[in-house]
C-alpha cells in the first residue's frame, strides 16, 4: 500500500447536508444563504426531492408557498435555487458512516470518499414501520406492503401491487393510498385502524376515503394474514380498551393486497452512531433551540428529528436548522450554552426543542396524546409561572402544534413545562 | 422431458445438497430434484443456525456420530465454500443445583461421543464468557457455533453444480415407478427421470417419498417452531449460545436467544404439532409468549427491535403424544434395490449434514462404483464477507475497479448493485425475491424490503428486462405484482 496513494479521496466541506428531501434540500439552502461558502449536499437516491418525488397528489405548499402543489412541484421549487445559491450536490451517494467529529464516510459509483465537515445537518428523513414491528400474525404471502413502498412502486416505477386491497393504519399515506388505488381500477375494502381516531389529516379523511365510499373502521386492527403463496384474505377484528383484539368480533376480509400505514420512524442509524442523544419519544435527537445535537456541530432537522404532518413545517424548520449551522461555522462556536429543558406536561407526547438556551425566539413543536376539542396549551416555567398560553378550537395527535415563544423564556434556567389544561 | 442419470436426490435440503456435493467428487451422472424455485426452502432455511457440539445424542446412534462428525467438518467446510461460520461455543446452564446432574450426565455422553473440549464451569466463568448469564453452574461446549443454514445449502448446490451436478428446480416428485432394475420418476411438471440409485433426501415429505415406492414403516409428524428476528442493534449482546438444560422428552432445545452470523438474534423456536408440513403460519399466542420470554431474557428490548417472524417444522418421527427425538434413518433399503432412504433427519441434520453424505455416498457405492473425479474443486468462488464488512481501503478499491460497489441498493443492511446482481445471476438460476434476499442480503434488515425493494424492481427491468409479471416472492404461486399501471414503458415514469 506504501507505492500508492490511498484509494479513498479525503475532501472537506464546511457544512454538509445529509438527504436531499424537502429538509436537507431547504437547509443547504438556508445555510448557503447564510453566508457559508461550502455546502455540500448528498443524496442516495439519483434525483433529488426524497420522498416528494412518490407524492403525486396535491396539498403541498399551502403554508410555504399559499399554493397547491404536487410533491414533485414542491420540490422543484427547492431544487431550482440549488444552482443559483451555489449548494454543491453529490446525488446517487450514500454516506455509510457518520463519526462524532464530523468525517463521514460517503460511497458513490466510482469513489469512496472521507469528508470532513465544519458541521453536518441530519435530514435523512424516515421509514415506515414494517409487519415484523407490529406482530401481526399469520402466514408471509406476496401482497403486504408498507403503503410508502407501494406508493412509489405505483407512481415512480409503473407497477400495480394489488386488485383488491385493504389498509392497515389511518395514517396520511395510507389514506392517500387508498383513493390512489381506487383511481387505478382497484377496489379498496376498508381503511382499519386500530386506535379510536384516525391518525391521518382530516382533509385526507374527506378527500382520500369518504370522497370515495372507502369506510374506515376505527378500533379495528388486522388478527391474520392468508395466503402461501399470494395474500388471499385478511382477519381483523375489533379491540378493547387495551388494544387487545375481540374474538368474537373476528371477521374475514378476502384482498389479494394490505398495505400498511402504521406509524413512521425517524432513520436515525446514522446519528446513533455518531454518538447523538435521541429522544425515546420522537424517535429523534435532542436538540436545542438551534437544532443542535448533543455532538457539537451536528444538527438536525425534519423527519429524522420528528415526524411532521406537513412538508411546509420541514422547510421551515430545515431553514432554521441550515442558518444555525452556518452560524456554527462561521462562528466556531464549541462551547455548549445554557441548556434549559423543555419538558412535555400532561396531554403533551413530546416538545421540541428539547432545550433551549433563553437567548432566542423559538418555535415550540409538539403533538398531543389524544385528540380534543377546546383545550388551551400553557407554558410555564420551574416556578409555575405562565410564559406563553394558546387556546386551540382543535387538538389532533395527528396534527403537529407549532407555538411562536420570545427570547428570555427560561433564562433562569429552570425547566419548562409544557401541557394541555 | 426425459433426464437419466445414475443417481437422483429428491430433496435440495441442506442434507440434499450436501449429499450433492459430495457425489461431485467423483464421476458420476448425478441430479437433485427439488420442489420448490431455490434450494433450502424448507426447514433448511427455517431453524435456528446453530451447529450442536453432539453430547445430547446417545452414544452409539447416528445422530450423536454424524454430529460430531459433521461439526468437525465444518471448518474446512465452511472456508471452501465461502460460508460464515463462528465457533463461539455454548453454555447449557443448570439454574439450580437439581440441574447439576443432567450436567454431569451431558459431559459424560459427550465424551463417550467424541465431543472435543467439553467442561463443567461455575458461574464466574460462565459470565466471563457470557456477560450477564444467570445460574448456578454450566456445561460449557467450545465446539458449538453458529452459521447461516440457508447460505451454507446454497453454497453447497453451487459447489456440486459447479462439479457437475445437475439441479432441477421447481420439480416435485408426483409418482415413482420401478423399471428394473431402474428407478423412474416422474414428475407435477410432467418431466420422467430415470436413474440406477435414488436417494430421498425429502425432508418433510420423506414419508411421503417412501410410501411411492411402497415403504409405509414412517411417518412424519411435523412439528412447527416460531420465531422472531431481532434488530442487528442488539448485535454483541452475545457472545456465546445460552440454553437450559433440556427436559427430558421436550421436542426441541426449548426457546432460546441465538445469535446469527450476520448480527442478528433469534427468539425461538417454539414447538407445536401440526397436520400440514408447510404451515409456516405464525400466530398470535405463540407471538405473545415469545415477546415476554424476549423480554424476560433481554430487558433492553424495544418494540421497534423486532424486525421480522418466521416459522419452520421439524421432521419428527414421534408423534405429540410421546415427545421427545428418535434416531435418524439412514437406510440402504435391502428390499428396493438403489434406494437410499432418509427419514426424520431433524436437529442436528445441519450440523450433520456433511458426515450424512458421506455416509450416504457410501451407501451409492453398493450400488456403483464411484472413480474420483480429479478436477473436483472444492472451493467455491467469491467473496466471504459483504461489502460493508471490508476495511475503507479495499472498499474503495472495490468501487474504483467496478462503479457498482459504490451504489447502495440495501440501505439497512448496505448491500451494493453489485452484490445484488451477483446474487440475482446465481448459478443455480433462482430469481424469486427470497432466493435474493438469502444470497444478498437485501430487504432482510430493519425496513424489512421498504427501501431496497422498490430499488431491485427498477434495476431488475432496467437491466435485466424483468416485467412485473415476473418477480415472484417465493415460487410461481406468489406473484409480487398484477402488471403495469400503464401500458407505456416502464422508465419514463421517473424521467420528472
Amino acid at each position: 500500500m506504501n507505492s500508492k496513494a490511498s484509494p479513498i479521496e479525503k475532501i472537506q466541506r464546511e457544512v454538509v447536508v445529509i438527504g436531499g428531501g424537502p429538509a436537507g434540500l431547504a437547509a443547504a439552502i438556508a445555510a448557503r444563504e447564510a453566508g457559508c461558502k461550502e455546502v455540500l449536499l448528498v443524496e442516495r437516491d439519483r434525483i433529488l426531492g426524497g420522498i416528494l418525488n412518490q407524492c403525486i397528489h396535491d396539498g403541498f405548499g399551502l403554508h410555504a408557498f399559499k399554493e397547491a402543489l404536487s410533491g414533485p412541484e414542491y420540490a422543484d421549487r427547492y431544487i431550482r435555487r440549488l444552482p443559483g445559491a451555489g449548494v454543491e450536490v453529490m446525488d446517487n451517494t450514500i454516506v455509510l458512516s457518520l463519526s462524532s467529529d464530523r468525517v463521514l464516510e460517503v460511497s458513490a459509483r466510482g469513489a469512496l470518499r472521507h469528508v470532513e465537515a465544519g458541521a453536518v445537518i441530519l435530514a435523512m428523513g424516515c421509514r415506515e414501520r414494517t409487519r415484523g414491528a407490529i406482530s401481526i400474525p399469520g402466514h408471509r404471502p406476496a401482497g403486504v406492503y408498507t403503503a410508502g413502498a407501494a406508493q412509489n412502486l405505483i407512481n415512480l416505477e409503473n407497477i400495480m401491487v394489488g386488485r383488491r386491497a385493504c389498509i392497515l393504519g389511518s395514517g396520511d399515506i395510507g389514506l392517500i393510498m387508498a383513493r390512489r388505488l381506487t383511481l387505478e381500477g382497484a377496489r379498496v375494502e376498508a381503511v382499519f385502524e386500530i386506535l379510536p381516531y384516525s391518525s391521518g389529516l382530516p382533509r385526507n379523511i374527506q378527500q382520500c376515503l369518504n370522497d370515495y365510499n372507502i369506510p374506515l373502521f376505527l378500533n379495528t386492527t388486522v388478527t391474520d394474514i392468508i395466503g402461501k403463496g399470494r395474500l388471499e384474505a385478511i382477519r381483523v377484528a375489533q379491540v378493547d380498551g387495551d388494544r387487545v383484539p375481540i374474538p368474537e368480533t373476528e371477521r374475514l376480509v378476502p384482498c389479494d393486497t394490505l398495505l400498511l400505514s402504521v406509524g413512521l420512524i425517524p432513520e436515525n442509524e446514522l446519528t446513533v452512531q455518531a454518538g447523538v442523544a435521541m429522544d425515546p419519544v420522537t424517535g429523534g435527537a435532542l436538540v436545542d433551540d438551534t437544532f443542535m445535537t448533543g455532538v457539537p456541530g451536528i444538527f438536525a432537522c425534519g423527519n429524522v428529528l420528528h415526524v411532521h404532518d406537513l412538508a411546509d413545517w420541514v422547510s421551515v424548520e430545515a431553514e432554521e436548522a441550515g442558518r444555525f449551522a452556518a452560524a456554527y461555522v462561521q462562528e466556531r462556536r464549541e462551547e455548549p450554552r445554557r441548556r434549559t429543558p423543555v419538558r412535555a406536561g400532561e396531554g403533551v407526547r413530546y416538545v421540541l426543542p428539547q432545550t433551549i438556551s433563553g437567548e432566542r425566539d423559538f418555535i415550540l413543536s409538539l403533538r398531543v396524546t389524544a385528540p380534543w376539542r377546546d383545550r388551551t396549551v400553557v407554558i410555564r416555567d420551574g416556578g409555575g409561572r405562565e410564559i406563553r398560553r394558546k387556546k386551540m378550537m382543535r387538538l389532533h395527535p395527528a396534527e403537529m402544534i407549532r407555538i411562536p415563544v420570545k427570547k428570555g423564556a427560561g433564562a433562569d434556567g429552570s425547566p419548562l413545562e409544557v401541557s394541555v389544561e | 422431458m426425459k433426464h437419466s442419470y445414475e443417481v437422483l436426490i429428491i430433496g435440495g435440503g441442506v442434507v440434499g445438497c450436501a449429499i450433492a456435493r459430495e457425489l461431485s467428487r467423483y464421476r458420476v451422472r448425478a441430479a437433485l430434484l427439488e420442489k420448490e424455485a431455490d434450494v433450502g426452502m424448507g426447514a433448511s432455511c427455517r431453524n435456528s443456525g446453530v451447529l450442536h457440539c453432539g453430547f445430547k445424542y446417545a452414544q452409539g446412534t447416528l445422530r450423536a456420530i454424524l454430529d460430531v462428525r459433521g461439526n468437525a467438518m465444518m471448518d474446512d467446510l465452511c472456508r471452501d465454500l465461502k460460508v460464515k461460520m463462528k465457533r463461539i461455543g455454548k453454555l447449557t446452564v443448570a439454574l439450580d443445583e437439581e440441574d447439576e446432574p443432567m450436567l454431569d450426565h451431558l459431559k459424560e455422553q459427550g465424551d463417550a461421543n467424541g465431543v472435543p473440549g467439553l467442561e463443567v464451569i461455575d458461574r464466574d466463568r460462565m459470565q466471563r464468557i457470557q456477560a450477564g448469564v444467570e445460574g448456578y453452574r454450566a456445561l460449557y461446549s467450545p465446539t458449538s457455533a453458529i452459521v447461516s443454514p440457508y447460505n451454507l445449502t446454497i453454497a453447497l448446490a453451487e459447489n456440486a453444480l459447479a462439479n457437475g451436478v445437475d439441479f432441477h428446480l421447481g420439480q416435485k416428485v408426483a409418482a415413482i415407478t420401478r423399471q428394473e432394475p431402474r428407478w423412474e420418476v416422474r414428475t407435477a411438471a410432467g418431466d420422467t427421470f430415470t436413474a440406477d440409485v435414488l436417494v430421498n433426501a425429502s425432508g418433510l415429505f420423506a414419508a411421503d417419498v417412501c410410501r411411492m415406492v411402497g415403504i409405509r414403516e414412517y411417518e412424519i409428524y411435523p412439528c412447527r417452531g416460531e420465531y422472531y428476528v431481532l434488530d442487528r442493534r442488539l448485535d454483541g449482546t452475545l457472545t456465546a449460545l445460552v440454553y437450559p438444560a433440556p427436559k427430558k422428552n421436550a421436542p426441541g432445545w426449548g426457546t432460546h436467544l441465538t445469535p446469527t452470523v450476520d448480527g442478528n438474534i433469534l427468539i425461538g423456536p417454539t414447538a407445536e404439532y401440526l397436520d400440514d408440513p408447510e404451515d409456516f403460519a405464525c400466530t398470535s399466542d405463540v407471538m405473545a409468549r415469545l415477546r415476554r420470554e424476549c423480554q424476560r431474557l433481554l430487558p433492553s428490548i424495544r418494540q421497534s427491535d423486532y424486525i421480522r417472524n418466521f416459522a419452520g417444522t421439524r421432521a419428527k418421527q414421534t408423534p405429540p403424544e410421546v415427545g421427545g427425538n428418535k434416531d435418524f434413518v439412514i437406510e440402504d433399503r435391502k428390499d428396493l434395490k438403489g434406494f437410499v432412504n432418509l427419514v426424520g433427519i431433524e436437529s442436528p441434520g445441519l450440523t450433520s449434514s456433511p458426515a450424512i453424505a458421506e455416509m450416504v455416498v457410501g451407501m451409492v457405492k453398493n450400488h456403483l462404483a464411484l472413480l474420483p473425479d480429479p478436477a473436483f474443486n472444492p472451493v467455491r468462488p467469491g467473496s466471504l464477507d459483504f461489502f460493508w464488512e471490508l476495511p475503507p481501503e479495499e472498499k474503495a478499491e472495490r468501487i474504483a475497479e467496478d462503479p457498482d460497489y459504490g451504489e447502495i441498493i440495501c440501505r439497512c443492511e448496505k448491500i451494493t448493485k453489485r452484490e445484488v446482481i451477483d446474487a440475482i445471476r446465481n448459478p443455480l438460476g433462482a430469481r424469486t425475491m427470497v432466493s435474493l434476499k438469502y444470497r444478498a442480503r437485501a430487504s432482510m434488515g430493519r425496513c424489512q424490503g421498504g427501501f431496497c425493494i422498490p430499488r431491485i424492481v427498477r434495476l431488475l427491468r432496467d437491466e435485466f428486462g424483468w416485467d412485473p409479471e415476473d418477480f415472484l416472492k417465493r415460487g410461481a404461486d406468489s406473484p409480487m405484482f398484477v402488471g403495469n399501471m400503464r401500458p407505456d414503458k416502464g422508465g419514463q415514469a421517473h424521467e420528472l
